[in-house]
């Protein structure tokens, strides 16, 4: 009996053991080797921290990381700020049809690829497009206006991406709140702001914290909407990364930038972590 | 039990047979760029060998970092450019030496073959022959940046914002040509290369508030000059043909230091499984009639003998308007890029970006 509950778990464990290992973990260890060779000649190679010291020797790189963390760090909490009154009405206010159709108004936009919603960004931004010709329509302006190919538009273009992995835990978290819950913080004389602060956020705290670890992931690792929306400034950390591995052929750097990338952003989630008070667990459930 | 043994057994074999298909013909997996395998192209080809086509759109640096990924596996005829093959050879050993003898020289420019051979070259075997060619220089809107006469004008105030270029090596050198450097003369001194890169970076980060984006692809590009929204471009010069067709206004022109020549090749792929298959697509697209159609879809001129007799008369009209016989003459042919260059220019487009 004993044993064959262990032969059990062994079989269940065993896609997903497979799965760790051939293509996360195996990978991982030989991007890692990959990125303490150094070149030093027409294909040979020998150990070295070369491709780490670049990292800190040369500050374009290390600017190139702390402008995409920054950004993304902006963008988490404009996502935030934008979906919490969203869920709060979907989750609390809204009821039955309404609330399925706000709910898969949300849900719409990703029916499309990233590429398309991008692209759809650039025809309202750019110079002859949407925005600019209703200006000079209204009469705002003479001339047409360039909206692209800046931080704003990169902006715009990673809270729009990132918003339905906000409202989705958000909306989860905070139907799980009773009703009564609410009503009795106002029975009790609570304002309304007093009411959001002492029991409305702090319920929603789990739903706040995985949403905003995944949507900061998620803008970090973003690849099209910077280079898309951005132009010409749009630098990003994994644009660099893309580049070393395909047009410089320096696969040895990318894949330390690769490693900085997967070191640096689990570090900053963590801070944020320890500085809001929050833990993994609690907000995983 | 017996029965159902005897059905899957012939339904095995029934299967081999349809996979071998007729004697001799295999699967050709070729890694190439957009237009240079058109369906009729393919269609033709696989009705008179009974091969099959897979065809894979790239570029240069794509072909490369996957074959560099995969050992040389994967593909079974590959079209980097010519001065892309010898230092990754070098250094990855990603191709396999072509043999002349399964290729039929009389179907290519000799001029063209012989050069291509020459900068193909590694350790005495060959490692490709040429396909298509083409130049890049500017795209100008004639009647709103007439004074664009080379790369460096692209930074004169009268055209301010309204610029575009790729960030890329062919920008690097053809900026230094413009600046009356010569870069391909440094290739080989790595300290004279940092140099002259070193000094067209500080003229880039100056030219960048001219630009309005770096331009990624050519639909890009396209796309932007339509729109009026650049009149004045780095490009190749297929794109302003096909732009000129559309607006008279804009067209390619070959700058005063000299437009950049590139050919791009066959090679094959070091554990390429269809060799046979890839010399009959060479040969098959190098007869002038199919690489006019060629010509037609790319709207480059390949390096089949004749095949211009059969080229499209307005693509021949605006090839010459591009190029007088003398700016013909004035092409810098891309030599090969020995191994390690990317890495400093690498850092020179990386600064360049991050420039404010």
């Amino acid at each position: 009996m004993r044993t064959q509950a262990r032969l059990g778990l062994f079989l269940l464990l065993t896609p997903l053991v497979l799965w760790l290992s051939l293509l996360i973990f195996i990978p991982h260890v030989d991007m890692f080797l990959v990125s303490l060779r150094e070149r030093v000649g027409v294909g040979e190679y020998r150990l070295s921290l070369a491709n780490y010291l670049t990292f800190i020797n040369e500050p374009l790189y290390l600017r190139t990381f702390l402008r995409t963390a920054v950004m993304s760090v902006i963008a988490t909490v404009i996502t935030l700020m934008i979906a919490f009154p969203v869920s709060y009405y979907i989750a609390k206010i809204a009821r039955g049809r309404t609330r399925s159709a706000l709910f898969l108004l949300c849900l719409v936009p990703f029916w499309v690829s990233e590429l398309v919603r991008t692209f759809g960004w650039m025809i309202l931004l750019r110079e002859t497009g949407l925005i600019s010709n209703l200006l000079q329509f209204v009469g705002l302006t003479d001339a047409p206006v360039e909206m692209l190919y800046n931080d704003a538009a990169i902006m715009v273009g990673l809270v729009y991406t990132s918003m339905l992995f906000m409202v989705v835990p958000l909306v989860t978290t905070l139907e799980s709140l009773p009703d009564e819950v609410i009503e009795a913080g106002y029975d009790l004389g609570g304002s309304g702001v007093a009411v959001m602060r002492e029991i409305v956020i702090p319920h929603a705290m789990p739903g706040i914290v995985s949403g905003s670890i995944i949507v900061f992931m998620l803008s970090l690792g973003n690849y099209l909407t910077p280079t898309m929306l951005g132009g010409k400034d749009s630098l990003w950390f994994t644009e660099l990364i893309y580049s070393q591995f395909i047009v410089r052929f320096n696969w040895e750097l990318g894949a330390a930038f690769g490693f900085l990338l997967l070191g640096l952003s689990s570090a900053i989630v963590w801070g944020m972590l320890k500085l809001t008070g929050q833990s993994l667990e609690k907000s995983m459930g | 039990m017996k029965a159902s043994t005897t059905l899957s057994v012939s339904a095995l074999s029934l299967s081999i047979a349809l996979l071998s298909g007729p004697a001799g013909a295999e699967t050709l997996r070729l890694l190439t760029w957009g237009g240079y395998a058109p369906e009729d192209v393919v269609a033709l080809f696989e009705e008179q060998t009974g091969h099959t086509v897979e065809v894979t759109r790239s570029n240069n640096e794509e072909m490369i970092a996957k074959l560099r990924a995969t050992g040389g596996g994967g593909f079974d005829l590959v079209q980097p450019s010519q001065d892309r093959i010898a230092g990754p050879q070098e250094e990855f050993g990603i191709y396999k030496p072509i043999d002349m003898s399964k290729i039929d020289t009389s179907l290519f420019i000799p001029s063209m073959l012989a050069a291509t051979q020459a900068n193909t070259t590694v350790g005495g075997e060959v490692y490709g022959v040429p396909h298509v060619w083409g130049t890049s220089g500017l795209v100008l809107d004639t009647a709103q940046a007439d004074m664009v006469a080379d790369y460096t004008d692209l930074c004169s105030d009268a055209v301010a914002g309204r610029v575009s270029y790729r960030l890329k090596r062919p920008t690097l050198i053809g900026f230094a040509f413009a600046m009356g450097l010569d870069p391909f003369a440094a290739y080989g001194d790595e300290a004279a290369y940092t140099d002259i890169m070193s000094q067209v970076e500080e003229r880039l980060i100056d030219c960048k508030p001219n630009v309005k984006t770096y331009w990624g692809g050519g639909d890009e590009l396209m796309g932007l000059m339509r729109s009026g929204e650049v009149v004045a471009s780095m490009a190749w010069d297929t794109g302003g043909w096909k732009l000129n067709a559309d607006n008279p206004d804009i067209t390619f022109v070959a700058p005063a230091s000299g437009a950049l020549g590139w050919v791009d090749t066959f090679a094959l792929p070091a554990r390429g499984q269809a060799d046979d298959a890839a010399y009959d697509w060479i040969n098959f697209v190098m007869q002038p009639e199919i690489a006019a159609m060629i010509t037609a879809a790319a709207g480059n001129f390949t390096a089949s003998d004749g095949a211009a007799a059969f080229a499209d008369d307005a693509l021949k009209a605006r090839y010459e308007a591009s190029f007088p016989p003398e700016a013909i003459d004035n092409i810098k042919w891309y030599p090969p890029v020995p191994a390690g260059l990317e890495v400093i220019e690498g850092g020179v487009l990386d600064r360049v970006k991050a420039a404010n």
